[in-house]
């Protein structure tokens, strides 16, 4: 927490000051008012004449009031610095995901970076605007108030003590019983919910096969799980207010029989004074009192917030691990080149790229093959950099991809992602993403290349809405927008990783004749599943855990690479296995 | 004033929901009541403390006698009053714990009763929160709200009569700068209602905004639009910080206004009760009295606005929990004795239509004849209702019209349940449960582990199994890292152990690499032998062996008949096949 306020700027610093000064305002005419009603106490005990009863009574409404006065300002104060500094928390820590490459973002899981960049900021900010207020204002309170009793009857004060400890400690059995039982509860409601996704995802095999009862057991028994500790925790808590008001109402009976047993025994002289100070002894007692109640309820929701700090600190202070390059003069244009490439998720054991070299020539397609997890993928994720290679080097335009200007690479190339990614918006926002540049004629171009033109079409056009995560289309349909999408870029380098698995196999077709025809200059490397996807590729790369076991024509392969012939044969199902 | 009436009769669904707790909450209710009760007699004994007191300072002498016992007497009132506020908390949130259990238990097995259709409908999202958060806030409210509105309700209707029994122009005093200050936060809370909900709104677009470009972050650094992301999230992220400062202002200014009511009052009665004791109306005992009961008094007010507002959000949760409750389930079949004893495996289709929604025919008037034994393939393009087919056939959803055999016995005569033994299905999805191996493959059925372990070796799992830590017995979580390839093949083998008399394989193979697709076949064909099967595929190289090949499109079989058959008719499928294999 303190490492994040040091992202408060100086401005936010002053109002806190400017807000605590409020503070320490408001806590001194919340103490002064007793002290005008001693004076009303005295004087209706018949020591004074009335109209000072209404001039005292004056001076506490100005009391009361003023105190208002200063508890919105200080809130507004509060409230401002809250909410300024989680908006500009919420947009550094955007700044920083963007600047992540996949590696940070797959060491965090996305889900946590979202949680971390919302849930977590709002927590932090719940705690800066109301938590800090209380956090000054109860122990000054406490302080002030013990200050001003001080020096009257030690008997009091002790009931005054004794009251805090009690409350204090019960605040502390009951929570020390109940928040070891949070966390499990956490994992008890997250397998209840896991329980009942499970029975969701998994509807029609559970119909299938007759297992709703099954299901419907492991259900219960989660459930049975929840409600025990939810019950314990509820009764546990439940003793939180009778405890408050024991505590409260205890010490009011006790300052009022110990002021009897005073009273009794003091000289006469002394009678006012001392019946005076048993009333307003209460109000300071009360005062003391709620200040520690504050002081605990700080306790039980900071820690909360505090973990949401070092969550957020954690995403903030994590480097990127890919640096952006100096820039450099390219000798080439549309090549690319591996030399020597390995590469190793980070915390992975093994290599999932060994030695691998090849060169893309402009104009050319060159087509990736293997098994699944041969690493296909990662390979084509190097040339764009979303990992860096952890040996050997890949040369975009005769230039070491570190070398380049990170946007200056990002513009020679033209991606599209296994996953389909598309944002809310329109189809057009979609198309022409990012420094594409395609204009409307661009846009219609790139989706007919990608055969969307027609379903586009029946969407409303390119102004037709795409919804959160594309969920308004298909699979192949959203396949197809992101293929427009890089279609609608002019890059020296298309890359397709998996881009064409969603579509049927004419679909697929038509737009692999379409995009040759579009990027007919251009580098086009293709990663793909399918042999008739790859097979007219003027070079085909074959990967079987990670090492290029084959290269050339489709026809050579057929020849001389028996992987290859492999994955044909099952593909073409010329013979059937029995 | 609709809303009022949907509100009374939603709060009474609430009650009538948790019937089975009625004795517990009635207690609890009681004991809210009883804690009220002693909660406002506490002040009228003080009082009578500092009467004493006030007596002695005249007479000289201080009956401590009296001030004991009527000390002893607020011990007990305190005790009795701290018993009954826990006995009512505790009875609460029992009834509410119970009742969570009850309703979250109803909607799992509501799921399970409901058409496959309602989830065609809704995301399983909305389902989840509703077994999830709805229950939890209707179960909140029952443990809070009525408890609290109980207990406030009978505080202030206490705290009034001893007001007036103790002194009707205090009472008066209280009363109206109470009454004051609750009108304040009441116009403040109904103004800044409106600027939380704007709160609440922008917070959900830039968590939507959040949520959406970290998912797609790599495509954003590639097509170098960070610039433009930005933007956006800037936008979202200055109408959300200014509408925080509003409603968090706003909502800030509640607490000062509670306290400056507390206050107003405290003046007020101090005031006037000193000036009537400077007049000798009363005693200083009365003032004392009152000091305590304005605070009292205002206590039970911002409990009843919470109260109140806590039971709108259970009423809207119940709601939804009683929307999805009331949901028409599947038809009752108990009266249904139709069972195929032992299953030849002839089915027949004869004009079945089916559409999902009225007016979209997906199937529209199917036939076909399967004998015995024949393995059929069902392929055509996408959305020509090849799943939808064996959806029919098993009972998922019922044809519009038209009817489905087998052995001669429509299918819609028999009992789901008996429907779905018929077949063995493994699905285009490759579900796994967290559970053993063992509970994935058999479901608790007996299978014993001989036949297990020849099955998954069959399949080419019989490795991966052994290598597990406990063998059948290992729980399959996130901790075991299974590929798509085999969670196909361990669906595959889901399907080997049911040993169903005919079996169902729906896109079994889309998921896998061609290489572990040959392990698959292989494994599936050695299902087959010897039943009727259905296979649907996207890759025609899968279906070429089939002794029918029905070629849908448009809900309707355009073409049947072999491979070859089909290849020399020159029609649809001669089309897809070449385009499967011809160079782009």
């Amino acid at each position: 927490m303190f490492s994040l306020m040091k992202r408060l700027n100086a401005k936010e610093w002053l109002w806190a000051l400017v807000g605590i000064a409020f503070i320490i305002g408001q806590i001194f005419l919340d103490l002064k008012m007793p002290d005008y009603m001693q004076e009303v106490t005295l004087i209706a005990q018949g020591q004074g004449e009335l109209a000072k009863i209404w001039i005292n009574g004056g001076y506490m409404l100005a009391c009361a009031f003023g105190s208002m006065v200063c508890s919105v300002v200080t809130s507004f104060f509060f409230v401002r610095i809250g909410a300024d500094f989680s908006a500009r928390l919420r947009r550094q820590l955007y700044e920083k995901v963007q600047s992540f490459s996949l590696a940070e973002i797959n060491a965090f899981s996305t889900a946590s970076l979202i949680t971390r960049s919302t849930n977590d900021v709002q927590q932090v900010q719940g705690l800066i605007t109301t938590g800090l207020q209380m956090a000054i204002k109860a122990p000054v309170t406490a302080v002030w108030a013990i200050f001003k009793i001080a020096g009257k009857q030690w008997q009091w004060a002790l009931s005054v003590a004794i009251a805090v400890v009690f409350m204090l400690l019960s605040i502390a059995v009951v929570i020390g019983m109940v928040s070891p039982k949070f966390v499990r509860m956490q994992k008890m409601t997250d397998a209840l919910n896991a329980s009942a996704r499970e029975n969701l995802s998994g509807l029609r095999v559970i119909r299938a096969y007759n297992a709703e009862e099954y299901q419907e057991k492991k259900f219960e028994r989660a459930n049975h799980d929840l409600t025990k500790a939810n019950l314990f925790a509820g009764r546990m808590l439940s003793l939180m207010s009778p405890v408050m008001s024991l505590a409260m109402n205890g010490l009011t009976l006790a300052i009022y029989w110990i002021g009897a047993v005073l009273l009794n025994s003091a000289t006469p002289e002394n009678t006012m004074t001392l019946f005076s100070d048993m009333v307003v002894y209460l109000s300071y007692g009360m005062q003391i009192v709620s200040a520690f109640m504050m002081l605990a309820v700080i306790f039980m929701t900071a820690p909360r917030a505090l973990v949401s700090a070092k969550r957020i600190n954690e995403v903030l202070h994590t480097k990127e691990s890919i640096s952006d390059g100096a820039g450099a003069e390219c000798s080439e244009t549309g090549t690319v080149e591996f030399r020597n490439v390995s590469f190793r998720y980070p915390g992975a054991e093994e290599d999932v790229l060994t030695d691998i070299s090849f060169r893309a020539e402009s104009g050319k397609t060159v087509a990736i093959v293997g098994a699944t997890g041969s690493g296909k993928s990662s390979l084509i994720r190097l040339i764009p950099r979303l990992y860096d290679v952890t040996g050997g080097e890949v040369l975009v335009d005769g230039v070491n991809v570190r070398e380049h200007k990170k946007r200056e690479l990002m513009k020679r190339i033209a991606y599209v992602p296994q996953r389909t990614e598309l944002f809310s918006g329109d189809v057009a926002f979609n198309v022409d993403f990012g420094d594409n540049g395609a204009g409307e004629t661009g846009i219609q171009e790139a989706l007919s290349v990608s055969q969307s033109s027609e379903f586009v079409e029946k969407c409303g056009g390119i102004h037709g809405r795409v919804a959160q995560n594309g969920s308004n289309f298909s699979g192949g349909q959203k396949q197809r927008l992101a293929i427009a999408r890089a279609a609608a870029r002019s890059a020296e380098i298309y890359l397709f990783d998996d881009a064409f698995s969603a579509l049927d196999f004419r679909t697929d077709a038509a737009v692999r004749a379409a995009i040759k025809q579009k990027t007919e200059g251009s580098t086009r490397i293709i990663v793909a599943q399918r042999i008739s996807t790859v097979r007219d590729a003027d070079e085909i790369l074959v990967l079987e855990d990670g090492t290029i076991v084959g290269r050339g024509t489709h026809d050579e392969l057929l020849r001389s690479c028996p992987t290859y012939a492999e994955i044909v044969k099952s593909q073409e199902g010329e013979e059937r296995s029995a | 004033m609709r809303n009022d009436v949907h509100f009374g009769r939603e709060v009474k669904g609430i009650l009538l929901g948790c019937k089975r707790y009625w004795g517990i909450i009635a207690a609890g209710l009681v004991c809210a009541m009883l804690s009220a009760a002693l909660t406002v007699i506490g002040p009228h004994l003080i009082a009578r403390i500092t009467g004493y007191i006030e007596q002695g300072l005249v007479a000289g002498e201080i009956d401590l006698g009296g001030v004991t016992r009527v000390a002893f007497v607020l011990i007990a009132v305190y005790a009795l009053g701290g018993l009954a506020t826990y006995f009512q908390q505790f009875a609460m949130s029992t009834a509410a714990n119970y009742l969570g259990r009850e309703m979250r238990g109803e909607l799992m097995k509501k799921i399970n009763r409901l058409p496959l259709c309602y989830f065609d409908r809704h995301n399983f999202g909305d389902t989840l929160s509703r077994i999830t958060n709805d229950v939890d806030s209707v179960a909140q409210s029952l443990n809070v709200s009525i408890g609290n509105i109980v207990n406030a309700a009978a505080m202030l209707v206490g705290c009034l009569v001893m007001m007036f029994f103790t002194q009707w122009v205090m009472a008066f005093t209280a009363i109206g700068t109470t009454l004051l200050g609750s009108l304040l936060s009441v116009i403040l809370m109904k103004c800044s209602q409106r600027y939380f909900n704007r709160r609440q709104e922008s917070l959900a677009h830039v968590n939507a905004h959040v949520e959406e470009y970290y998912a797609g972050q790599s495509v954003v650094r590639l097509y170098n639009a960070e610039e433009s992301a930005r933007e956006l999230f800037d936008g979202g992220n200055e109408n959300l910080r200014k509408n925080t400062l509003k409603a968090e202002f706003m909502g800030g200014l509640m607490m000062p206004i509670m306290t400056l009511t507390g206050n107003l009052g405290y003046v007020a009665v101090c005031i006037v009760g000193a000036a009537l004791a400077f007049g000798g109306a009363v005693g200083f005992d009365a003032i004392v009295a009152f000091m305590l009961y304005i605070r009292l008094f205002t206590s039970p007010l911002g409990q009843l606005a919470n109260g109140f507002s806590g039971m709108q959000s259970a009423v809207a949760a119940n709601r939804r929990v009683r929307e999805f409750m009331e949901e028409e389930e599947l038809s009752d079949e108990s009266h249904k004795k139709e069972k195929l004893q032992s299953v030849k495996g002839d089915v027949t289709f004869s004009h079945v239509r089916f559409g999902y929604e009225e007016g979209k025919t997906v199937i529209g008037d199917f036939s076909a004849e399967i004998k015995a034994g024949q393995k059929v393939a069902i392929v055509g393009p996408t959305g020509a209702g090849k799943t939808t087919l064996v959806g029919l056939l098993m009972r998922f959803y019922e044809p519009n019209s038209g009817r489905i055999e087998v052995d001669g016995v429509p299918i819609s005569s028999m009992k789901r349940e008996d429907v779905h033994d018929l077949f063995g299905m493994v699905l285009q999805d490759t579900w796994l449960f967290e559970g053993t191996v063992r509970e994935n493959l058999t479901y608790g059925k007996q299978v014993s582990d001989e036949k297990l372990i020849e099955i998954l070796s069959l399949c080419g799992l019989g490795h991966f199994v052994k290598t597990l830590p406990q063998g059948l017995d290992t729980v399959l979580d996130d901790n075991v890292s299974i590929s798509a390839g085999q969670k196909q093949l361990f669906t595959i083998a889901r399907a080997m152990a049911e040993d169903a008399p005919m079996l169902i394989l729906d896109e079994a193979t889309s998921s896998v690499d061609t290489r572990t697709e040959l392990k698959i076949r292989r494994a599936m064909d050695e299902l087959t032998v010897g039943r009727t099967s259905f296979v649907i595929a996207h890759r025609l190289s899968t279906v070429q062996g089939s002794d029918v090949i029905l070629f849908l499109k448009d809900g309707d079989v355009k073409e049947t008949g072999t491979h070859e058959e089909l290849l020399r008719k020159g029609g649809l499928y001669a089309e897809l096949y070449k385009s499967q294999f011809a160079r782009a």
